[in-house]
């Protein structure tokens, strides 16, 4: 409230100058973020995780008309996870490992740059990235690969306070975009592969000092401890990974949680190892358990529960219901009662071996042995999952749920045991024939059969799919829907492509020649929409030729 | 999670050969697929990109017994990116077996490279395949092959060139809306287009909107020669083969 700043149309040739009142980004505002789509405020774009925009201005029947306004060059050639905020004109990204960019939204030009170098003992497993920043009032927050929560003054991006959360040197390392819930600053910690004890857990947005922590695995004498035999559970792993969700009436905050560890050596861990490959509900003030469902009891494949919760509410058999969606990597699509954790629904969205569906309380039912056998078998999907951490998108005009999704991805699991030690590498196991992962150069040489990216739009209520858009590549974009029943996604063959949401025909696409590893977003400034979504080492914003 | 944990292998390639001077317990095949799994995120797929570090040459900075080298992957290079593992020993040993492989001379069921290619001449494979500078591009360019095949792998592939088609020496047809049709390969595709090396060895991008159709054949361009070769002309023509290692190696 105090700021009185000058809009970022300074930089923009052609437009008049006028003071704006840089409001502050109250939680009220964060809450009802639908009701301000020129406005980007959290990872998912609101608290409930849809990637839905209620902006309109590109329809399906301009979207051809959308050209590049600008592009911004990272100084990083680690793969690019930022989700973008916008708040009022201006745009803060992360720019990996752990810089963070204030950027002039209508032209891409630098305000100012933040630069932290992450401690050389961090060791993230899967990347040195991060899936951008959080803000509250006029302070933004970044979780590090070295795990450190630092908040930032958003004006001139000098730091306020940084606090460790957990020992960088034992793998505890964080890559996600933290979530505002009222007055606090909640993340979770990855780590997985390196037999952590993983945990969420809120700070006081203003001092930095730790208000609560959940254990997403339990310790002694806690509800579900007696899923981890002797002393599995104190490096049983259940990172988490991607940013969660809030519900406001029912005060609960949602999480997904990685695997257990080691990934692919499950005999020494017998049981369900909860809260592995769950969803927790937490109270958002306190962080006590409320209620979880595991998706995945104790998992051998690496099915990490590491997506953004979808909250939903819509008429279900007859009655209004606050459901969560839920596209696992596991291969399986559900739909939960999101206040109780009752499993309502739930269906296969891609090739799935290792079970043959679900029973009527959602547990799997296994084909698959519990645990791999010395001699390799092959299981579908794979262990990067028939989806991952790329965000899906709700349209609540449509009621499909789309989902980022992998098919024909497989791999061949072959147990061997590991010894824990600090720091080290603790997956445990052998994969062969690992046939659609991470493609090495810019030649595609694979089949179908492989795996392939594809958009999945699935009806929210029957799980039914409705249509489909088929990659040659894997996808690692997220996807953005919006009030005109558009969808945009990228894919790692370099396309940014627009479809409508409601069939799924393609209505326009982009070469931007690089892999899209992050979730589109949508903004206005001075009238004007624009898109945005990184591709390789570049941030391109897009709007409409005038 | 782990978005990016593996960089994949995919099925069947760049599998390393056979070496009969393996001590026991060694499968270089294991190896390859231990190496792309956990080595070539930061070595590279050719095993060049650290500076110093060649490993298809098998030049390395310290190392230089086998046990060195199973010493540097079980517990790193302190001071330097190069992690410690945690792998087994044997499974160690396989990736040593692996680099090994890529430098080691294979001779096939007594077979004599220099004969093998004179065979490569006289028997017509130049028409369609080309060596080093030499030869058709229709077909894939073999300079190389020697790295990337095991010796049973290329006897198949002449015996039977049907039998295991790799994704992008697949035949290729397509006809345009013009009506035009264009036979090669498939050298590269994405979801909207192909890059395609045609049968008169030119680069073409084609957009899967403007072709009136498109197919793949199962079978190969290539003939047998099975009834046309001699087991021991095979076995010339497989020795030659193998070795033509990865260029910087020679």
């Amino acid at each position: 409230m105090k700021y009185l700043a000058w809009s970022g149309s300074l930089l923009f040739a052609g437009s008049f100058v006028a003071p704006v009142l840089r409001a502050q980004v109250s939680f009220d505002r964060i809450l009802n973020a639908n009701k301000e789509p020129q406005n980007w405020l959290t990872y998912s774009g609101n608290l409930n995780g849809q990637r839905y925009s209620e902006l309109a201005q590109i329809t399906p029947a301009s979207v051809s008309n959308l050209e590049m306004k600008w592009a911004f060059q990272a100084r990083s050639t680690e793969k690019f996870e930022t989700t973008p905020l916008v708040v009022e004109g201006k745009m803060y990204i992360t720019q990996a490992p752990n810089d963070v960019i204030a950027l002039d939204a209508a032209t891409g030009r630098t305000f100012w740059a933040y630069n932290y170098t992450p401690s050389t003992d961090a060791r993230p497993c899967c990347g040195r990235v991060n899936r951008g920043v959080a803000i509250l009032g006029n302070t933004l927050f970044m979780a590090t690969i070295d795990s450190h929560l630092i908040a930032l003054d958003a004006t001139n991006g000098h730091p306020i306070w940084n606090t460790v959360t957990g020992n960088a040197k034992a793998g505890y390392a964080m890559t996600l975009s933290p979530l505002v819930v009222k007055d606090k600053v909640i993340v979770g910690v990855a780590g997985g592969e390196y037999g952590i004890r993983g945990y969420i857990a809120a700070y006081d947005a203003k001092t930095g000092k730790e208000v609560w922590r959940f254990y997403t695995i339990p310790g002694p004498g806690e509800p579900g401890h007696e899923t981890w035999p002797d002393d599995t559970w104190k490096n049983g792993g259940a990172p988490v990974w991607v940013t969660g969700a809030y519900d406001s009436n029912a005060n609960l905050t949602y999480w997904g949680v990685g695997n257990p560890g080691p990934d692919f050596h499950g005999s020494e861990r017998g049981g369900d190892n909860l809260y592995s490959d769950c969803v927790v509900a937490l109270d958002a003030d306190t962080g006590k358990l409320k209620w979880y469902f595991q998706f995945t009891p104790h998992d051998v494949y690496d099915y990490d529960a590491v997506q953004v919760p979808v909250l939903a509410d819509m008429e279900w058999k007859g009655r209004n219901r606050k459901i969560m969606l839920w596209a696992n990597r596991n291969g399986f699509y559900y739909a939960l009662d999101r206040t109780t954790g009752e499993f309502l629904n739930g269906k296969p969205f891609s090739t799935v071996t290792w079970a043959k569906g679900l029973d009527e309380r959602g547990r799997p039912m296994r084909i698959a042995a519990d645990n791999p056998a010395s001699n390799a078998q092959r299981i579908y999907p794979g262990p990067l999952g028939a989806t991952n951490w790329y965000s899906p998108s709700y349209s609540p005009r449509t009621g499909l749920f789309y989902i980022p999704a992998w098919d024909n991805t497989h791999a061949d699991f072959q147990d061997a045991p590991v010894e824990y030690k600090e720091g080290k590498n603790y997956t445990g196991g052998v994969l062969k024939n690992y046939g659609a992962g991470i493609r090495a150069n810019q030649v595609l040489d694979r089949k179908e059969e492989d795996g392939y990216g594809v958009v999945r739009a699935i009806d929210a209520k029957t799980g039914d799919r409705k249509w489909e858009f088929k990659m040659a590549d894997l996808t690692m974009s997220g996807i953005l829907t919006t009030a005109s029943d558009l969808l945009f996604t990228g894919s790692r063959d370099g396309y940014f492509s627009a479809l409508d949401a409601r069939d799924g025909s393609l209505l326009w696409k982009v070469s931007v020649g690089g892999d899209i590893a992050m979730g589109p977003m949508t903004y206005q400034v001075n009238g004007k929409q624009y898109v945005a979504f990184a591709a390789g080492s570049s941030l391109f914003a897009f709007t409409l030729r005038p | 999670m782990r978005s990016i944990l593996i960089v994949t292998l995919g099925s069947g390639l760049l599998l390393a050969q056979d070496h009969a001077g393996f001590k026991s317990g060694q499968d270089a095949e294991a190896g390859a697929q231990l190496f792309f799994a956990n080595c070539s995120n930061c070595h590279g797929v050719d095993g060049a990109t650290v500076p110093g570090v060649d490993l298809a040459r098998n030049k390395f900075k310290t190392a230089s017994t086998d046990d060195d080298l199973i010493q540097i992957i079980l517990k790193g290079v302190p001071g330097t990116g190069m992690p410690p593992t945690n792998l087994p020993r044997d499974l160690a040993s396989n990736i040593v077996a692996y680099l090994r492989s890529l430098v080691a001379p294979t001779v096939f069921n007594g077979g004599d490279a220099k004969r093998g290619h004179d065979l490569f001449t006289i028997k017509g494979c130049t028409n369609c395949h080309r060596v080093l500078g030499t030869g058709s591009r229709t077909g894939p360019d073999l300079s190389e092959i020697g790295s990337m095949r095991k010796p049973k792998e290329l006897d198949e592939s002449i015996l039977d060139p049907d039998a295991d088609i790799k994704p992008n020496n697949r035949t290729f047809k397509a006809v345009t809306r013009d009506g035009t049709t264009i036979t090669g390969r498939v050298i590269n595709r994405d979801t909207f287009t192909f890059q395609v090396i045609d049968s008169k060895e030119r680069l073409l991008m084609l957009e899967k909107a403007e072709l009136r159709e498109f197919s793949f054949s199962d079978k190969s361009a290539m003939p047998s020669f099975k009834d046309k070769l001699a087991p021991a002309e095979i076995a010339d023509l497989v020795t030659y083969l193998m070795s033509l290692k990865r260029m910087d190696s020679k």
